[in-house]
């Protein structure tokens, strides 16, 4: 009953999902503390350090965050899938091994300078530690975005006696997906940034419409949001395009195209039927299909059908990939309407604040639903069209892993509750001061202890 | 030349692992001691660490990193062997590391909470890494009597630890905390001699292949020193201890390195006993190793990067020297 393979990649799954909230956020909002550092610095505005006070804080939460889950990650590669680093470890280990030395340490060691040397060193040895904590976290993305774009699109080495050798190096890291993988990855934690601080600032305006950092902030916030959003998109559509061309089954699933065809219909809604090899219930746009994919309307896709038995499971790529998608529309739809409203009228109104406030962890959705197309749509391969998942399980016994993975889950939902309401609070607490005239300066009021928690 | 490759891996996975067992030695050892300060000395105790934990716990990464990297069917071997230890440790890592900045955002009975998460995981973590080390010097038998041993070791180990943490806050703190470290700091010293005792004892006793290393003419002669030198070192922290208690001494760091040098030591005697094993008795570095274009690539990128690793690592302890004070994000 307890298939220790099921297992494995459940724990694996939960744990890469958890860990990578926060570098979708950290990525990026390292970025837009280095902007409030050098704007500070250039106009010294009081607004700029009250907004730098509450990001620094979330930063800091979600880089502890993503740090203890990454080294949870760390050790999974050995516990989960020993036999993936047996066969691929001399793949694998080098580039994780890069990350470590040239992404983790850079980190690690400014990130104390960064959040707590600010009084003890020059304020341009402060701002450099909070670009090389940036430039860290990009770096590490680098690396492991590498990594798994070789497992999706590997090249480069050779196959002795079922074990993976590199050959060219250059071929491995710059494989056909990674351009593609890495823009649309960072794109990703733009975005999800640029909608929490939104999101955020939307709501500590809902509280106080005058509080001057959360105006200034939802600014930044909708701008990112609305140059990103189409962006995305963009590179969305060329990632897709590319991945037709090296895994046409995962597309096959993403679109629900069964039989292989031409002028095949873009499904907006549809249930994909395994058992019987169709679509139930299916809203399409004639053609479109074919049109996105192939650029020409009559173009040819290729069905599942043809993939038998090496196909990954169609409903959950389906629908994720259903649910990346809206939420990118959404997403673009309400950044160009926020600038549209803060260009005619300076300011947005109330219904526009309640909807940015319910986006705040949207990015956070749309990022899981894209690693599912991206990660269930490479089944049952774990290195694409080399190395099988099941082939690599581990021997560890079914109810260690159960036992293991409940531990982890209750500790992972009541840490995801915590940050939640810590962040919120921080924020209602700094916006709760804001009948203080901004120009006056808050720096004391905001440290005074939250009667609010 | 050609450079015998697995062996300078396991040189330099060895050295990892001894950099963290040090450095976040001397945290975990101040998380272990948190409940017995009060309240406004716990905040201090925090801040000692604050700035240093993450850099501190990223030598973890890179051991199992170079493990992976270098030594990749030894890992899988380790790793699942230790399957519920090493997942203990996580998550007992997990709990400590995002206490250091719940307990800082948190008020009342969170507060609470929080502090004592920091106890739990910061304990849990020495002990899950004691059993780990018991696994690895017995060849990961198992059964009752090596599940006490392991227990066993894991107190040993986080008293070790807890001598760290307290002499490194005979150096980062002043007033009625430093004078609480002083006493603390003497009372893990018997712990910790406890713990090199039992191991050193123990790993000969069930490993014939150990017994034979040391305990054999002239070998016995060579390695004597080390066993005498981990005693002086044990002894000279208590005497350190006692004379700065006593206001005879004013080198408050005294204490702390010899504290490094008890661990180098009993480093140094492990690695002696072990060597060439990764998996005692079954697996050698050089049956584990990677394939030698691989180590090659890896070894080019550390020899230029590791260097700046240490460089900035040291900047980073320079920038927060002296006396901890308590620990705000400077607005
Ligand atoms: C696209 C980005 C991304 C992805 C896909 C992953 N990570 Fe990650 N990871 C980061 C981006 C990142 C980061 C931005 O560098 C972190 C997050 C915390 C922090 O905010 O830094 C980080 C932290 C982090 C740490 C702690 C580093 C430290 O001590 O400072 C480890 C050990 C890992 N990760 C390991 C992994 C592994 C083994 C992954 C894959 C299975 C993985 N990460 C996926
Ligand atoms: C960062 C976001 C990621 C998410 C949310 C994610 C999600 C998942 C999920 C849900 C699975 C289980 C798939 C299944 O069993 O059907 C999985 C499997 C796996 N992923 Fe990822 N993944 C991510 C990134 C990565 C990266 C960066 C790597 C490697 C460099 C990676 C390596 C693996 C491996 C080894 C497995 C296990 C084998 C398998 O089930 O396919 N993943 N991931
Ligand atoms: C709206 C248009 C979008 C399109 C057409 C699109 C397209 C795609 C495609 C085709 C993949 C799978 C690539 C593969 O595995 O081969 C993917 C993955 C992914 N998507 Fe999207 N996407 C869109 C929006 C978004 C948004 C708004 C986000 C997040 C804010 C997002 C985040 C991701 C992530 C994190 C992955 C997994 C990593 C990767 O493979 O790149 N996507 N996307």
């Amino acid at each position: 009953m307890l298939d220790p393979i099921l297992l494995a990649r459940a724990q694996f799954g939960l744990n890469i999902a958890f860990h990578i909230l926060f570098p979708t956020i950290t990525i990026s909002l390292a970025w837009v503390l280095v902007y409030l550092r050098l704007r500070e610095a250039r106009t010294g505005a009081a607004w700029v350090g009250e907004a730098y006070a509450l990001w620094v804080k979330i930063f800091a939460l979600s880089f502890a965050l993503g740090v203890v889950s990454g080294i949870t990650m760390s050790f999974q590669f050995g516990t989960n899938w020993p036999g993936f680093m047996d066969r691929a470890g001399n793949i694998a280990g080098p580039l994780l091994g890069y990350e470590v030395l040239t992404a983790f340490f850079l980190e690690a060691a400014f990130l104390g300078i960064m959040l707590f040397g600010r009084d003890r060193v020059p304020g341009w040895v402060h701002t450099l530690s909070t670009v090389l904590v940036a430039v860290g976290t990009t770096a590490s993305a680098f690396w492991i975005l590498a990594l798994n774009s070789w497992m999706q699109t590997p090249q480069g080495h050779a196959m002795i006696d079922g074990r993976l050798y590199a050959e060219d190096w250059w071929a491995i890291i710059f494989n056909p997906s990674f351009p593609y993988r890495l823009a649309h990855m960072m794109l990703a934690s733009g975005l999800t940034t640029a909608f929490l601080v939104a999101g955020i600032s939307a709501f500590q305006l809902l509280r106080d419409r005058g509080y001057e950092p959360a105006r200034r902030m939802f600014r930044v916030g909708v701008a990112a949001g609305a140059v990103l959003a189409p962006l995305q998109i963009l590179a969305g559509d060329l990632h897709g395009l590319n991945t037709l061309e090296h895994q046409p089954a995962k597309i096959a699933a993403m679109e629900g195209v069964w039989h292989t065809e031409r002028g095949a219909p873009l499904l907006l809604f549809a249930v994909p039927n395994e058992a019987e090899r169709r679509n139930d219930y299916a809203i399409a746009i004639p053609k479109g299909a074919s049109l996105v994919l192939t650029h020409d309307p009559d173009g040819e896709v290729r069905g599942l059908n043809e993939f038998l038995g090496v196909h990954p499971p169609v409903a959950p790529v389906f629908f994720a990939f259903r649910v990346m998608v809206g939420i990118g529309m959404l997403m673009l739809a309400l950044a160009w309407l926020g600038v549209w409203e803060l260009w005619r009228r300076g300011e947005a109104p109330r219904r526009m604040l309640h909807a940015f406030a319910g986006m705040a962890f949207s990015g956070w959705i749309a990022t899981l639903a894209g690693w599912m197309v991206t990660e269930i749509g490479r089944q049952p391969y774990l290195v694409y069209g080399l190395i099988t998942t099941a082939e690599t399980a581990s021997s560890v016994p079914g109810p260690h892993i159960a036992l293991t993975l409940t531990a982890y889950a209750i500790v992972y939902v009541a840490l995801m509750i915590s940050y939640m309401v810590v962040i919120t609070q921080l924020a209602r607490k700094m916006a709760g001061h804001g009948s203080v005239p901004p120009a006056l300066g808050q720096f004391g009021a905001t440290n005074a202890p939250g009667v609010a928690s | 030349m050609t450079l015998d490759l697995p062996f300078v891996f396991m040189v330099l996975m060895g050295l990892a692992i001894l950099a963290y067992v040090i450095l976040d030695g001397f945290d975990l050892g101040v998380g272990i001691l948190l409940p017995l300060a009060a309240r406004p000395d716990q905040d201090m105790m925090v801040a000692s660490i604050g700035p240093f934990w993450d850099a501190n716990e990223t030598w973890l990464v890179l051991g199992v990193g170079i493990l992976l990297v270098a030594f990749p069917i030894a890992h899988g071997i380790i790793l699942s062997s230790l399957y519920l230890p090493v997942a203990l440790m996580l998550i007992a890592l997990i709990l400590r590391g995002v206490a250091f900045e719940f307990r800082m955002k948190a008020t009342g009975w969170h507060q609470v909470l929080w502090n004592r998460l920091f106890f739990v995981g910061s304990l849990g973590a020495a002990i899950a890494q004691g059993i780990m080390l018991a696994g690895v010097v017995t060849g990961f038998a198992s059964g009752p009597g090596y599940a006490l041993f392991g227990l066993l070791v894991g107190l040993g180990l986080a008293g070790a630890y807890a001598l760290l943490g307290a002499t490194w806050l005979v150096i980062k703190t002043e007033g009625d905390l430093h004078g609480r470290a002083l006493r603390w700091s003497k009372a893990a010293v018997v712990f910790a001699a406890a713990g090199v005792a039992l191991i050193s004892l123990t790993t000969p006793l069930v490993n014939a292949g150990v017994m034979a290393k040391w305990f054999t003419w002239p070998r016995i002669a060579w390695l004597a020193p080390l066993p005498i030198a981990t005693a002086a070192a044990l002894a000279g922290i208590w005497i350190a201890a006692a004379r700065l208690q006593a206001g005879r001494s004013r080198r408050e760091w005294v204490p702390f390195v010899l504290s490094v040098w008890v661990f180098v030591f009993a480093f140094a005697g492990l690695a002696y006993s072990l060597y060439p094993y990764l998996v005692l008795d079954r697996v050698t570095i050089w049956q584990a190793a990677a394939a030698e274009g691989s180590l090659r690539f890896v070894l080019v990128g550390t020899a230029i990067v590791l260097p700046m690793v240490i460089g900035y690592t040291v900047f980073s302890y320079r920038v927060f020297w002296g006396k901890a004070r308590e620990l705000t994000y400077g607005e």
